[in-house]
């Protein structure tokens, strides 16, 4: 078994090698990589309800889109957020989400499993239907566009430091996010995912430890609104349509549900195929459609479980040549 | 374990910088054009993309690639329909590939998107489909490198609206798609319309995609002389089927995309008779055309659409300008100039290029007819032209200043005072 501190090494040595590596790549490959963190934020908020509390949620655009608005809003059509004001969007931004999943939550933690992920549908379409009809505020189905960055005492307009700047937000939620799933709190969710009623005998009050995760995958998801806005520089109601919340529900599977730095690798790989491949090839959409099935069927804890199970391949390798060693001694 | 791991970035590192290596040295070539096209060449709007690329690409191969003198390099981006990752693409295709001008953009929400990307990269964006009425009229100080080879959405719409007062028309009820293009139609045809004296008595709005159509039609006011329509896509063969379906024995028009070569080959016969305006018809009875159909045709086993002819037409305008400067690109802002001030006898007929940067051209109002053109064999639909306006403007019938100080068409703009 590999130990916990080298785990976190290797997250680490990633995350060093990702920010020297990826600005000294061309401009485009920045871009990607950028769009890819903001996003892996969301992903990453919405596997603390997949992969940690058992909730599947396919509404999580939702908060996104909540984030993104709310910055595109801001600086449109009040100038607000260009300067330094731009850490107070954030702020915004992460109370707006936690504040849109605390009205959700209310009403769709009382459902577990397919229900859950119906309500969630249901409630993410609602804000994806506000987005596309209220046209005086959001530009209906033309979006609106947000050409400037914000500007205090560093120019975010340069590529290279805008990536920086999201790298840190990303670094800073992940560590966040991490110390989250490792606290008592966090413990109990998982409990709560493996056998709530056994929590509930325990005296825990599980409907207010879901509806807290909830408030808390909402508030990230809000985060990765604001810097999604500004990476891609428009922001339209496709940012809050029901693929993009199934993306990131399938990013987190893809990665591996349930260990936060999946759904990181779940993003790069679908921004890779989606963005990067489709400007090489046609047929990207097959990579990425053989992509899916095959880890569907081959690797249901995602990418993440491939150590697991090369481990446990060895392991029962080692096991039958001990079998057989001690077979031969025995003869 | 760990080894193992770093071998494998390794590979990864090293794979990446030579895919980075390739690009860097074949952007350093100077004697060739490159040309950015982003059409969506998957998902729902696929076919249409096809339509697009098949167009700018037939002009490039009747010229064998060459623009006066210079290689033409098309590099082809699909955009997916979606605005953002237009945005990606085209960043791609500017900080990547370097190219000179980027063309294309299905949706006006596209178009929307890439116009900041042109005016911040100071690249010059040729739009060749999307017809987002504000690209090139409220907005356009915006966009110093946007021009438009197309439409606005509202200019085939106007004389439209006009013709139906001649047809004697009184009351009309608007049925439209709910999004931005939608508007821009039906708010066209029916300033239109209101300012020879007709009325518009009703709107609906059937959400983009709808495709049954059964809860809106028993809704349209049986006091009305005809029905205005503005489908997209699907929404365009499933619209007339229900319409017929219900007994419906009003005379029916459409917007220009209810019923363009995309969709009319699916058709059946129920919209035989119906009528609608746009910038070309595929039926268009000259040589040019006659020429243009047979060969894309042959090649392309289909109708040209509009979207095909669209770019084909933005390849030849291009070419022209190129022609001019001896293949040698001339600068951004002296390119967009020379565009602007060219005069081309095209496909759909002769086309300028007004001071806001928008075709002034031909609009021609076409009936659906079932019969055979062109020397083929079988009895098939054809949008034939019935009347044609020669050279309209974006503005139509009106004066600029007066149009430009009102706000673009939107869901309560203008207003329906008849309802």
């Amino acid at each position: 078994m590999v130990s916990q501190t080298t785990k976190i090494m290797i997250v680490v040595a990633a995350l060093a090698a990702l920010a020297i590596i990826v600005p000294n790549t061309n401009s485009f490959v920045i871009l990607l990589a950028t769009r890819a963190l903001a996003f892996a934020i969301l992903v990453m908020s919405l596997d603390i309800l997949l992969g940690y509390t058992g909730l599947a949620s396919l509404g999580q655009a939702a908060y996104l889109g909540v984030g993104a608005y709310m910055t595109a809003i801001l600086a449109t059509k009040y100038q607000f957020g260009l300067g330094y004001d731009f850490w107070l969007v954030v702020v915004f931004g992460i109370l707006g989400g936690a504040a849109l999943a605390a009205v959700f939550g209310l009403l769709a933690i009382r459902a577990s499993g397919t229900y859950f992920l119906m309500i969630t549908l249901a409630l993410g379409q609602c804000v994806w239907g506000l987005a596309y009809r209220w046209n005086s505020l959001t530009g209906g189905d033309n979006g609106i566009n947000l050409r400037q960055r914000p500007k205090f005492g560093i120019d975010l307009a340069n590529e290279v430091t805008f990536f920086y700047l999201v790298f840190a937000f990303f670094a800073v939620s992940l560590l966040a996010m991490y110390v989250l799933v490792r606290s008592p709190f966090g413990r109990s969710l998982t409990g709560i995912r493996e056998q709530e009623l056994r929590m509930k005998i325990l005296g825990y009050n599980t409907w207010l430890h879901k509806y807290i995760a909830f408030i808390i995958a909402g508030g990230f998801g809000g985060l990765s609104g604001v810097l999604w806005a500004h990476t891609a520089g428009i922001v339209s109601p496709e940012n809050v349509v029901l693929t993009t919340s199934v993306d990131a529900l399938l990013m987190a599977v893809l990665g591996g549900a349930g260990t936060l730095v999946g759904g990181v690798i779940g993003s790069f790989i679908v921004f890779g195929l989606r963005e990067y491949l489709s400007t090489l090839v046609p047929w990207w959409q097959y990579v990425l459609g053989g992509v899916y099935v095959l880890t569907i069927l081959y690797l249901p804890s995602g990418l993440m479980g491939i150590p697991e199970r090369i481990r446990q391949r060895r392991l029962a390798s080692s096991n039958k040549a001990a079998d057989s060693k001690k077979l031969a001694a025995a003869s | 374990m760990t080894g193992n791991l770093l071998r494998r970035l390794k590979t990864v590192l090293l794979g990446g910088a030579l895919a980075v290596g390739a690009t860097a040295t074949s952007a350093q070539q100077q004697e060739e054009l490159r040309i950015g096209f982003l059409a969506p060449t998957t998902g729902i709007f696929a076919q249409i993309g096809k339509d697009m690329v098949d167009g700018f690409q037939m002009y490039l191969d009747e010229v064998k690639g060459d623009f006066g003198g210079v290689k033409v390099r098309l590099i082809v981006e699909d955009e997916q329909g979606k605005p953002d990752t237009a945005v990606t693409k085209v960043r791609k295709l500017i900080l990547q590939d370097k190219v000179h001008m980027f063309v294309g953009g299905l949706l006006a929400s596209t178009g929307y998107a890439l116009a900041p990307e042109s005016t911040s990269n100071k690249t010059v964006y040729v739009v060749s489909v999307a017809a987002a009425d504000d690209l090139t009229q409220r907005d356009l100080p915006k966009y110093p490198y946007l021009i438009r080879t197309s439409w606005t959405s509202s200019q085939p719409h106007h004389p439209f609206g006009q013709w139906a007062c001649e047809q004697g028309y009184k009351k009309i009820v608007a049925i439209g798609a709910d999004y931005a293009f939608g508007y821009e139609v039906v708010g066209g045809f029916q300033r239109g319309f209101e300012a020879c004296g007709g009325q518009i008595v009703q709107k609906i709005w059937p959400p983009l995609g709808t495709k049954d159509f059964g809860p809106y039609i028993p809704t349209i006011k049986a006091d009305a002389d005809a029905i205005f329509s503005l489908m997209v896509g699907p929404m365009a063969l499933q619209f007339p089927k229900q319409l017929a379906a219900a007994g419906n024995k009003k005379p029916v028009l459409g917007g220009g995309t209810s019923y363009d070569e995309f969709v009319l080959p699916a058709m059946g016969d129920e919209v035989i008779g119906h009528v609608s305006p746009l910038q070309y018809s595929a039926a268009l009875d000259t040589p040019k055309n006659a020429a243009f159909v047979k060969a894309y045709r042959t090649k392309y086993g289909k109708v040209p659409s509009y979207y095909s002819e669209s770019n084909y037409t933005s390849a030849q305008m291009i070419h022209e300008v190129m022609k001019a400067n001896k293949g040698k690109f001339p600068g951004p802002e002296a390119f967009v100039k020379q565009l602007n001030a060219l005069k081309v006898d095209t496909i759909r007929g002769p086309v300028v290029i007004d001071e806001m940067r928008n075709p002034v051209q031909n609009i021609y109002i076409k009936k659906v007819e079932k019969k055979k053109m062109f020397g083929y064999e079988k009895d098939e639909l054809w949008n034939t032209v019935i009347k044609t306006y020669p050279n309209v403007n974006q503005f139509g019938q009106f004066k600029k200043d007066e149009f430009l100080a009102t706000p673009v068409y939107d869901r309560n703009y203008p207003p329906c005072k008849h309802c």
